[in-house]
């Protein structure tokens, strides 16, 4: 059961059989977007165009669009503070989401929650998550409200490796099991909780074997690798989607950024960071795309093209964004204004 | 309209029930809430007319059962979350505080989480120090959050049924003390405000805002005292976030003295704020007299009998600290 897949090297296998060109070409557009998307906020941070922090996930595009991209609208997710790709994964436009960088009326949050709480409710993505572990009741709760309903989506929750050693985590997914609830764990681990490694503060060296204690599927994959990300999420939408209750997906890949800002990646080697790098997923996919024949170059430098100009038109939108007003400071505490 | 007296449980129990009656999405779930009908039977027989799906026992998980709950009220349902004993919320303030209490502001108001969490709590049960407390000023401290507290069987179910259809989290305590008083409860469904106080004797010598379990014994010193030709105006808080200040500087203005009474540990708690209220005032120029808290003492409860009643306030506390708030002058 707890395997890790390999990819197959002929085009048969179900995530190029299942998925039309047009999917396709929308995963790789949503991972470039992730990556172009983090690159220009990074650099507007530096330039001090911005303020906060931000919790950059280069590297892991594969595990946020392979998850996302079966999704509907109506089925949901909870993130984590490093969340940029799972919300555009899960369909959100760049331009509000810069302009929740900038603070503007305009962002998702309307400049309320910044980088750490970008959600859109409109295609079912429930937020993004300060706390770790703080999503995994929440995920565990929408897919109860789901069968309480007795409806057929899912809910899907990305989390760390770090919230693996919550409460938070064993709770839930003890609940889940017990409820058969529609709800698939996805755990991207990238192998440091902040500085500590997972051998560090993890008693198993694979968090997928926990599954096992909540007797539910515990898939490992390839977490750079679309396709073996994508096929492991199919089977456990499915499942989901027929009453089989959670599953739990680990997504092994590695952020080759700093944790946030302030990190200073003394904790690891240039050299970790550099053989990380060669695994770079959005290559390894466009690769694939060539040699299956599903695209030509060409094609492939169209994709990053419309990227760039999605991206450079976002963030001249969310530059031109509107200041929120000092004394709208209480708004949305309450649903009902002046509520309390 | 029928006088028909129910106990607190049972109007709690009503309640519940028709608010599942009439809306699919409201479910309750909780330790022990199922078969067993609830550590201090307030669910009752709900399970055996709703179901095991819409009366949940879960397992003894709190900040997942919380989370869960929270979780569900954003995609759609309206749980009830039953803590057995309140005290156990320290294991789920993380899903209180940091996300139910924060995801709408945080989210640019894109999503309400309309979840209701039942808080039985309060001393006199011998059960000692983890099971005994009165922790709701801590979740006054929390924007986003409404808090009540209901001093009756008839505001106990108006309180749930206005907390089930508000769009908020909303905690409600209830003082296991009270959970077999009587009193009269409509039987319609109907809302009791979860923003207001109420004055339950109307007076001229003092102020007295009580919580919960503290309105009865205040109550009771108030008779006492109008023996001795003291008239005390007792005003029944109810919410604590937010604070119903109004009727309370309304009072203070009109009897010139205020005491606040609580069971919760008088440090730090309902008295400073109903305190600071008053001094920020227009009530503060017509005060006569410094304004006076009776509140649990600084200790967690104790298990003796003896003690138990020694770290609360009890009528006679009341009575004398009443007695002396109204000959004392700055």
């Amino acid at each position: 059961m707890l395997k890790a897949k390999t990819t197959k090297p002929e085009n048969a296998r179900p995530f190029y059989a299942r998925h039309s060109k047009e999917q396709l070409r929308n995963a790789l557009r949503r991972m470039w977007l992730i990556r172009r998307f983090e690159e220009v906020a990074e650099d507007s941070y530096v330039r001090g165009l911005t303020h906060g922090t931000m919790h950059l996930s280069i590297g892991q595009e594969a595990s946020a669009v392979g998850i996302c991209m079966d999704l509907t609208n109506s089925d949901y997710i909870t993130s984590t503070h490093r969340g940029h790709g799972h919300c555009i994964g899960k369909g959100a436009e760049v331009k509000f989401m810069f302009a929740e960088f900038f603070g503007k009326e305009e962002g998702y949050c309307r400049g309320r929650g910044g980088s750490m709480h970008i959600a859109d409710p409109a295609t079912g993505n429930l937020g993004a998550n300060g706390i770790v572990g703080g999503g995994l009741p929440l995920a565990t709760g929408a897919a109860l409200a789901i069968q309480q309903r007795k409806g057929q989506d899912v809910a899907v929750c990305f989390f760390g490796d770090g919230a693996n050693n919550e409460g938070a985590f064993h709770e839930s997914l003890n609940i889940a099991a017990v409820w058969k609830l529609p709800v698939i764990y996805v755990c991207e681990n990238n192998q440091y909780g902040m500085s500590v490694s997972t051998e560090r503060s993890t008693a198993v060296k694979d968090i997928a074997t926990r599954a096992a204690a909540y007797n539910m599927p515990g898939v490992i994959v390839d977490g750079n690798a679309i396709a073996d990300v994508n096929e492991a999420m199919m089977a456990a939408i499915e499942l989901a989607r027929n009453g089989g209750g959670p599953s739990l997906i680990e997504c092994k890949t590695y952020r080759t950024r700093g944790h946030s800002r302030s990190d200073r990646n003394r904790y690891r080697t240039k050299e970790e960071i550099e053989d990380w790098k060669v695994k770079d997923p959005i290559p390894a996919f466009e690769n694939e795309l060539q040699k299956f024949g599903v695209f030509n170059l060409a094609e492939i430098e169209a994709v990053r093209a419309q990227v760039e100009t999605e991206v450079a038109e976002g963030f001249a939108f969310a530059q031109s964004g509107t200041n929120p007003l000092p004394q709208s400071v209480l708004r949305d505490v309450y649903t009902v204004s002046g509520a309390a | 309209m029928s006088m028909r007296e129910l106990s607190f449980a049972q109007a709690l129990n009503e309640g519940m029930a028709q608010a599942m009656e009439a809306d699919p999405r409201v479910f309750i779930m909780g330790e022990d809430i199922g078969v067993y009908g609830g550590a201090f039977g307030v669910t009752g027989e709900l399970v055996h007319r709703f179901g095991e799906l819409r009366v949940r026992d879960t397992p003894i998980s709190e900040l997942g059962g919380a989370g869960v709950a929270v979780g569900a009220a954003i995609a759609g349902a309206r749980p009830i979350y039953e803590f057995q004993f309140s005290d156990f919320v320290s294991l789920a303030m993380e899903q209180i505080v940091n996300q139910a209490a924060k995801m709408r502001y945080m989210l640019g108001g894109k999503i309400s989480v309309p979840v209701v969490f039942r808080m039985p709590c309060g001393s006199g049960t011998g059960a000692a120090a983890q099971h005994s407390q009165s922790l709701e000023a801590w979740f006054g401290h929390v924007p986003g959050l409404k808090v009540v507290e209901p001093s009756t069987p008839e505001d106990a179910k108006g309180m749930l049924l206005a907390a089930l259809d508000d769009p908020d989290p909303v905690l409600i305590f209830e003082h296991k003390l009270l959970y077999k008083t009587k009193g009269h409860v409509p039987e319609a469904m109907y809302h009791t405000p979860l923003d207001k106080a109420v004055v339950r004797r109307a007076g001229k010598d003092a102020t007295v805002a009580a919580l919960g379990i503290m309105v009865q014994k205040c109550l009771d010193a108030a008779e006492i005292l109008a023996g001795e030709g003291i008239d005390l105006e007792v005003i029944d808080l109810r919410c604590i976030r937010p604070i119903d200040a109004a009727t309370l500087i309304e009072s203070v203005k009109k009897t010139t003295r205020l005491a606040c009474v609580y069971e919760a540990v008088k440090a730090f708690g309902i008295g400073a704020e109903v305190s600071a209220l008053i001094c920020e005032s227009e009530a503060f120029d017509y005060l006569d007299a410094p304004i006076m808290r009776l509140g649990g003492t600084d200790s967690p409860i104790p298990y003796s009998p003896i003690l138990e009643k020694a770290a609360v306030p009890q009528v006679e506390d009341i009575v004398a600290g009443l007695r002396s708030l109204v000959t004392k002058r700055f």
